[in-house]
């Protein structure tokens, strides 16, 4: 966009995030806004469907509507939580898994191919919900001072250590957590957003505006590439998904976990 | 709307930081993930959980019926084995009554089958002696008579004394018994 009209090239950078809204004037609708939006509507419709005449026999659509309940169900809240406290979790862990899902794929859709979660609000809210939620089951379970001993004192470590260990424990369970979790899927959806403008934006450059036959030859290996990195990414956005919602169905279970 | 911390246009022309989150985004990130969790937690989750449930009692509830048929088929045959036993039972002492009672009805029958020839034999016996001595009575005196005619064609004369004529006739009766009753006695010791 900006390289088309100027001769000289402008490198992707974080102004590159910096969309302008949809209307002019509605400030807060932007294209993220508008990406989470719709893919809450997809979720909703889709599980809708999936689960409304939930029967014995299931339809294709429950049945795809049950490979994706159950991969969260089982396979993230009841190998982290353990099995019969996990139920309570998995509706707010179902709801986070295709949420962050749906608007990191949303990067690599035609038209959309933009991630959601680049712009570092959403990945706040997340990790501060996912916070917060290990932090009172756990409260609620061993009471404060309880909980406070269980995240900062791991059995078996000798008393003479504790004043080591109490300090690096609360700062990397309390306090770090969801900074890293936020950071991790914001560093990722953003890095790789700006990989792509580089390779395709370059690409676009050196092929039409450089004027150089050389250099437009290594525009169209720049393009190529930047399909093989949009592939990388795609996983890239399905794994960061996956590993945001295991990490806090994890905390949630060593919260409430019994002892270490 | 403003933002949090900065303002969202790049007409400043400043450099953003990507770390500083909009205020727009983290209210509906918010109300998005919570919107979500709830929609799961009382539609989508109960319906799967339900369809499970059922899915599981689908299962349990055939299994158990197959093992109610086979205990109904087990306790069909015992029925049948011990109705089996119990016939067999019954048979064997029908057979033994129909023993006892065969030999009880011969024992009866040759008793009154004995008695019935000894009071055929008795009856018999008793008949002969009656005719026995009926004939003797008639021989006696048909045998007098002719022996007086005989006698008194040889004689020539009419033996006209009743009472000689009697006695006559009683000796030579008399002599004719001791004579045979002689003659028994040897045939007896002999």
């Amino acid at each position: 966009m900006i390289a088309g009209v100027s001769t000289e090239f402008i490198p992707p950078g974080p102004q590159s995030f910096d969309l302008p809204p949809i209307f002019s004037g509605v400030e807060w609708f932007t294209k993220p806004v508008l990406v989470a939006a719709l893919s809450v509507v997809v979720i909703l419709w889709f599980f809708w469907g999936a689960s409304r005449k939930a029967a014995i026999v299931p339809s294709k659509l429950q049945f795809a509507g049950e490979l994706g309940y159950n991969f969260v169900r089982n396979s993230i809240a009841r190998d982290m939580i353990g099995s019969p406290e996990h139920m309570k979790y998995v509706p707010y862990l179902c709801g986070l898994f295709f949420f962050i899902l749906l608007n990191n794929v949303a990067a690599t859709i035609p038209l959309i191919q933009f991630p959601t979660f680049s712009h570092i609000g959403w990945p706040y809210v997340a990790a501060v919900m996912s916070w917060v939620i290990y932090n009172a089951v756990g409260i609620r379970k061993h009471g404060v001072w309880g909980y406070f001993k269980h995240q900062t004192m791991p059995a078996g470590v000798p008393g003479w250590l504790m004043p080591l260990m109490i300090p690096i424990e609360f700062i990397s369970n309390i306090l770090v957590r969801p900074v890293s979790l936020s950071l991790r899927l914001f560093a990722n959806m953003f890095a790789g957003h700006i990989l792509l403008l580089v390779f395709v934006l370059g690409g676009e450059y050196m092929l039409l505006h450089s004027g150089s036959l050389a250099l437009g030859g290594v525009g169209i290996i720049t393009l190529l590439m930047a399909l093989a990195i949009a592939g990388l990414e795609l996983f890239v956005q399905v794994i960061q998904a996956y590993i945001f919602v295991v990490l806090t169905a994890q905390y949630i279970g060593s919260a409430i976990a019994e002892e270490h | 709307m403003t933002t949090l911390l900065l303002p969202l246009s790049e007409a400043a022309g400043e450099e953003t930081s990507p770390l500083l989150p909009h205020t727009a985004e983290i209210i509906f990130g918010f109300v998005f993930l919570v919107l979500l969790a709830f929609a799961f937690a009382k539609y989508v989750v109960p319906r799967f959980e339900k369809a499970y449930a059922d899915r599981t009692q689908a299962i349990e509830g055939g299994m158990n019926e197959a093992k109610q048929a086979q205990a109904e088929a087990k306790a069909a045959l015992e029925k049948y084995n011990a109705q089996l036993a119990e016939a067999r039972q019954e048979a064997a002492k029908i057979r033994e009554d129909a023993r006892e009672q065969g030999a009880q009805i011969i024992a009866e029958m040759r008793e009154t089958a004995k008695v019935e020839a000894d009071r055929i034999v008795t009856h018999a016996r008793t008949q002969i002696d009656a005719e026995r001595a009926q004939a003797v009575a008639s021989l006696r005196s048909e045998v007098g008579h002719m022996a007086t005619t005989l006698a008194g064609r040889i004689v020539g004369e009419s033996l006209e004394d009743e009472a000689r004529q009697r006695r006559t006739v009683e000796r030579f009766l008399a002599d004719l018994e001791a004579s045979e009753s002689a003659r028994q006695a040897v045939g007896t010791d002999g």
